[in-house]
C-alpha cells in the first residue's frame, strides 16, 4: 500500500499524469473506507486529496455556486445563504447520511464514486450542474447529465480530478427532492427524484436508484413540457419505463422502484404541473 | 489493524490536547490508532462502516466516524476522544436514562460535545436530527435526547 500526499494541485496533477491509471484519489473516505475493516491486505496507491486546501472553497456569486472538489455536504448545507439559494442541495445533504458522514463526504466524491443511488448527484443534476475536471493539459467542464455513460463509467480520465462543481444560479418556480429509503435517516435510497422548473430551462427531472447511474428522465420531462393530462400515478408509468431500468437488489425490487417513482412524481407535482389532475 | 502489509507512517497529531507521534501501519484507520496504538479504548468500534456512530470522535472540532478516517489524513490535525471529557459533565446523561449497555455512549457524548461547543449548529435543525448518526439499541433515544438537552441547559447558552 502506498499513499501519495501532495500539498498543491500542480503536484497532484503531476502524479496523475505519471501514474493516473493505477492511482485511486481519496477525499472524505466515506465510500472507500466502508470495506476497509474487512480487507486483509491493502494494495494499490491512494492519492490523498485532503491536503489540497485550495479545493475546499464554497463560493456563492450572483451567477453560480462554486463547490470546491474537497467541499463537504456540511460545508454547503450549513451555509445559510447557499442553503436558501439551493434548497435541494440542503435537502440532499441532510439526507445523504449522518452528521458524521456530512462532515467528511464530499460532493465531488459523490460524483466520482458514481453510485446509482447518489443523493448529491440527484440534486446537482436537477440544478443543471457542471463538473470541472483538471489535468496537466488544462481544465474542462462537463455537464453532469453527460458525465456518466454506464455503471461506474464516467467522463473522468485517469489523469484528471474533479476540482470543482459549478451550479448555475437561477430562480425556479418548482424545486422538489424526494428520497425513499427504509427509514428517515442514515439510509441509502431505494428510489429518489429531484425536479426543477424554470421558464428558461424548462422541466428537469432526475432520478436515482432506477438505472445504472443517476439519470435525467427525458420522457417525463417531455410529458411535463407538453402538459399531458395525468389523472393518476399510473399514467406516468409509460414515461417511467422509458426513462429507467430499475433492478432487484438488496435494497428493493424493480417493481417497487417503478411504482414508487411514479407516485412520488405524481404526488410531488400534482399542484405544480400543468395537466396533472 | 492490517499489520500484514506493514508499510508504516510516522504520524504526529494532537490527541486530547497533547502532541503525540506514533509509528503505525499506513492502512490503520484513526479508530485503530486510538484503540490499538494509543490505548484509548473509550472509543468503540460498532459497525466499522460508518453507520452506527459508536466510534465518533472530534476531528478539528467536528464529529466524524473514526472508522472511516484513514490515519494518514490525521497528520497535524486535532483529535478529541471521550477520554477528554470531564466526568462531572455526564450526570445529566446518566440521570435521563441515556445509557444502558454503554456501547454507543462515547459517540453520543462526543456528538453532544460538538453541539455544546457551537450552538449555531442547532439553527434550523433539531437535536434529534443532529444526534441521528449515533445509533442506540437499548434506550429508544428519548433518554439520550433528554440527557443531551439537559447537558446543554446546564452549560447555559453561550
Amino acid at each position: 500500500m502506498e499513499v501519495l500526499q501532495p500539498t498543491n494541485l500542480d503536484d497532484a496533477l503531476a502524479i496523475l499524469a505519471d501514474r493516473g491509471e493505477t492511482v485511486t484519489p481519496i477525499a472524505g473516505g466515506t465510500d472507500l473506507l466502508v470495506a476497509w475493516h474487512e480487507q486483509r491486505r491493502w494494495e494499490g496507491t491512494f492519492l490523498d486529496l485532503s491536503r489540497l486546501g485550495e479545493l475546499s472553497e464554497v463560493r456563492l456569486t450572483d451567477d453560480a455556486l462554486h463547490i470546491g472538489g474537497m467541499a463537504t455536504y456540511w460545508d454547503v448545507a450549513a451555509d445559510r445563504a447557499v442553503a436558501e439559494a439551493f434548497p435541494l442541495l440542503e435537502q440532499a445533504a441532510r439526507q445523504v447520511g449522518s452528521i458524521q458522514i456530512q462532515m467528511r463526504g464530499t460532493w465531488a466524491g459523490n460524483i466520482a464514486n458514481a453510485s446509482p443511488a447518489a443523493d448529491g448527484v440527484l440534486a446537482l443534476l436537477a440544478y443543471g450542474a457542471t463538473v470541472i475536471l483538471a489535468s496537466q493539459q488544462g481544465t474542462c467542464e462537463v455537464p453532469l447529465d453527460r458525465y456518466y455513460h454506464g455503471y461506474k463509467q464516467t467522463a473522468r480520465m485517469p489523469n484528471q480530478i474533479i476540482t470543482a462543481i459549478r451550479v448555475p444560479r437561477r430562480t425556479y418556480d418548482v424545486e422538489l427532492f424526494e428520497k425513499v429509503g427504509s427509514r428517515a435517516a442514515l439510509t441509502i435510497s431505494k428510489v429518489g427524484m429531484a425536479v426543477t422548473h424554470n421558464e428558461q430551462t424548462g422541466w428537469v427531472v432526475a432520478a436515482n436508484s432506477v438505472a445504472p447511474f443517476v439519470c435525467r428522465c427525458p420522457a417525463l420531462e417531455k410529458l411535463l413540457t407538453d402538459g399531458c393530462t395525468v389523472r393518476s400515478p399510473d399514467d406516468l408509468l409509460p414515461a417511467v419505463d422509458s426513462d429507467t431500468r430499475p433492478i432487484d437488489d438488496v435494497r428493493s425490487t424493480a417493481r417497487y422502484r417503478r411504482i414508487v417513482l411514479s407516485r412520488i412524481i405524481y404526488f410531488g407535482l400534482r399542484d405544480a404541473a400543468p395537466g396533472f389532475e | 489493524m492490517n499489520d500484514t502489509d506493514a508499510v508504516n507512517i510516522t504520524l504526529s497529531f494532537t490527541i486530547n490536547g497533547s502532541e503525540v507521534t506514533v509509528d503505525v501501519p499506513m492502512s490503520d484507520r484513526l479508530l485503530d490508532v486510538l484503540r490499538d496504538r494509543l490505548g484509548l479504548t473509550g472509543t468503540k468500534e460498532g459497525c466499522g462502516e460508518g453507520e452506527c456512530g459508536a466510534c465518533t470522535v472530534l476531528l478539528d472540532g467536528r464529529p466524524v466516524n473514526s472508522c472511516l478516517v484513514p490515519c494518514f489524513q490525521v497528520q497535524g490535525r486535532d483529535v478529541r476522544t471521550i477520554e477528554s471529557v470531564d466526568r462531572a459533565t455526564l450526570s445529566p446523561l446518566h440521570e435521563s436514562g441515556a445509557t444502558q449497555c454503554g456501547a454507543c455512549t462515547p459517540g453520543v457524548v462526543m456528538t453532544s460535545r460538538w453541539i455544546g461547543e457551537d450552538r449555531s449548529v442547532l439553527r434550523g435543525r433539531t437535536l434529534r436530527e443532529l444526534m441521528s448518526g449515533n445509533l442506540c439499541r437499548c434506550t429508544g433515544y428519548d433518554g439520550i435526547i433528554e440527557g443531551v438537552r439537559r447537558t446543554l441547559d446546564e452549560e447555559g447558552e453561550d
